[in-house]
């Protein structure tokens, strides 16, 4: 089963564990996570399941698509080049089976 | 402590879940009239209809969330009457449950034209899983699609019909698309674009009578007298407001359940969000309601706060909006209320601009076609109140990606 582990930004973590096929994104709303809003469901619309990937699993993950691209180019909290990701459209065990991301401080404006 | 909750959509479930989230530890109630567990709408007139996602997948939490939160969730059950006195909530299983804090989040309910005809079969509303469900188990057996309405429903219908090879007619009483919510130069293009796509379009069509055979609807009249053929047909008529708990107990409506800055209703223990509430709107300058994801997510966090704090606090979120219908990825931040003037940034002969539009010789809206960045760069940039004149957004150069105070 694919884990995710949530650094949140005071040091906690949460750590979940969540069915094939489910986005980073509604993993965390189930469990659910503070700090991931996913407020358009999933659409890329409105950037608010913003995460900073790890290091060593940023190469792991699928590409960042031309529409990632596009609303990664202004998030709440200044995007990281390489470890901004939007996490609704990266799925458990289709993208990932184990990843680390840590939570911004803010998702909207 | 008991917070109820009348309504179980996207506001609803989400004062419900964010009260849980930040340590509210009182008896959350959330009761909902519709059979399934809560669930996205924006789907339903997208990619629901297409068959690219099914129930589960629309569900805005797991069915295991609720009971691992402590929220009392009750689906296919609706609240029939308020008593303020007591501080009670009487469901239509003739349960009575006491609130400390009430959240009407009843939503809104199709409009009706009004017009003869209406009931006959074959004439469709969409709003609910439900109904969506109804059209989508129908499809199979069409080839022709009359839509009436040209407001995000109707064009988004219009979108998954095509792409579904029917012949596709769409009837707008307004003369350009989309008109309560876009400038005209978005419905311009939108109309050119959706003309391309072979839908048989007619702007300032206004149905008069559903014509029926048996019952069954076998074509439309519109005011200038001219027939349509159409067995089915969709109607995207705008929504109105489910008022009437509210108002049954005695609270102030009119054209939504009137609530305060604070989203507090006339009575100050009560709270309305959502489509179905009516506040004074910073954005728009006046009193106002909105449809939308945004605004049922926002308006349920603050009241939430609200809640937990005990404060009274003014809500101010910034509006946005998204359709997505195939080539046209439109999205809207900002509230173009009466505005006095627009500014097509890009070329839309390339199928990606953005227009500005202002009020008082300040920015308020940005609508962008296919340029997420720029929507993006608008919602920072109005999220934080930036003043940003028309000279200044059209001057040579200037980008709203790099817009500084």
């Amino acid at each position: 089963m694919a884990k995710i582990t949530f650094h949140q930004p005071d040091g906690s973590l949460d750590v979940v564990e969540p069915p094939p096929g489910t986005s980073i994104m509604r993993a965390a709303l189930g469990h659910p996570v503070k700090g991931i809003i996913g407020e358009c469901g999933g659409n890329l619309m409105c950037a608010t399941c913003h995460v900073f990937v790890r290091e060593e699993f940023v190469d792991g993950l699928p590409p960042i698509s031309e529409d990632e691209e596009d609303m990664l180019e202004c998030t709440s909290e200044p995007r990281d080049e390489r470890r901004s990701r939007l996490t609704c459209k990266i799925l458990a065990d289709v993208d990932f089976d184990l990843v680390e991301v840590d939570i911004p401080r803010t998702q909207t404006f | 402590m008991s917070t109820v909750i009348v309504g179980s959509g996207q506001a609803g479930l989400q004062v419900a879940a964010t009260l849980r989230q930040n340590g509210y530890d009182g008896r959350i109630v959330l009761i909902g009239d519709e059979p399934s567990l809560p669930y996205q709408r924006p789907p339903l007139s997208k990619k629901y209809l297409l068959g690219a996602v099914d129930e589960a997948e629309l569900l805005l939490r797991p069915a295991t969330y609720y009971a691992e939160n402590a929220i009392e969730l009750r689906t296919g059950e609706s609240v029939v009457s308020i008593d303020r006195r007591g501080a009670t909530a009487t469901t239509s299983s003739c349960e009575s449950i006491d609130w400390e804090n009430l959240v009407i989040a009843t939503g809104a309910r199709p409009r009706t034209l009004g017009i003869p005809g209406e009931d006959l079969t074959g004439v469709f509303t969409l709003r609910l899983l439900t109904d969506a469900a109804v059209i989508a188990e129908r499809l199979p057996s069409v080839t022709d699609v009359v839509i009436v309405g040209g407001g995000f429903v109707g064009l988004e219908l219009a979108s998954g019909f095509l792409d579904l090879g029917f012949r596709t007619t769409l009837l707008s009483g307004s003369h350009r698309l989309m008109d309560r919510a876009v400038s005209p130069e978005v419905s311009t293009h939108f109309a050119t674009h959706y003309v391309d796509r072979r839908l048989d379009l007619h702007l300032g069509a206004r149905v008069t009578e559903f014509l029926g055979e048996d019952g069954r609807v076998m074509g439309i009249r519109t005011a200038d007298g001219r027939i349509f053929d159409g067995q089915f047909v969709v109607v995207g008529a705008g929504v109105v407001p489910n008022v009437e708990l509210a108002a049954e107990a005695g609270l102030d409506v009119d054209n939504g359940i009137v609530v305060d800055s604070s989203l507090r209703t006339s009575d100050d223990r009560i709270f309305a969000i959502g489509d179905c509430a009516r506040f004074p709107s910073i954005h728009a300058g006046m009193p106002w309601r909105l449809e939308s994801v945004q605004n049922a997510t926002d308006q349920a966090n603050h009241v939430a706060a609200e809640i937990l704090s005990g404060t009274r606090r003014e809500y101010a979120d910034l509006p946005w909006f998204w359709s997505d219908q195939k080539n046209l990825k439109l999205q809207i931040a900002g509230l173009a209320a009466n505005p006095h003037r627009t500014a097509v940034l890009g070329d839309p002969h390339t199928n990606k601009f953005s227009v500005a539009v202002f009020r008082d010789d300040r920015l308020v809206a940005v609508e962008s076609v296919n340029k997420p960045a720029d929507y993006q760069a608008a919602r920072r940039v109005l999220g934080r109140k930036m003043i940003l004149s028309y000279d200044r957004v059209t001057a040579p150069g200037f980008e709203l990606t790099s817009a500084k105070e």
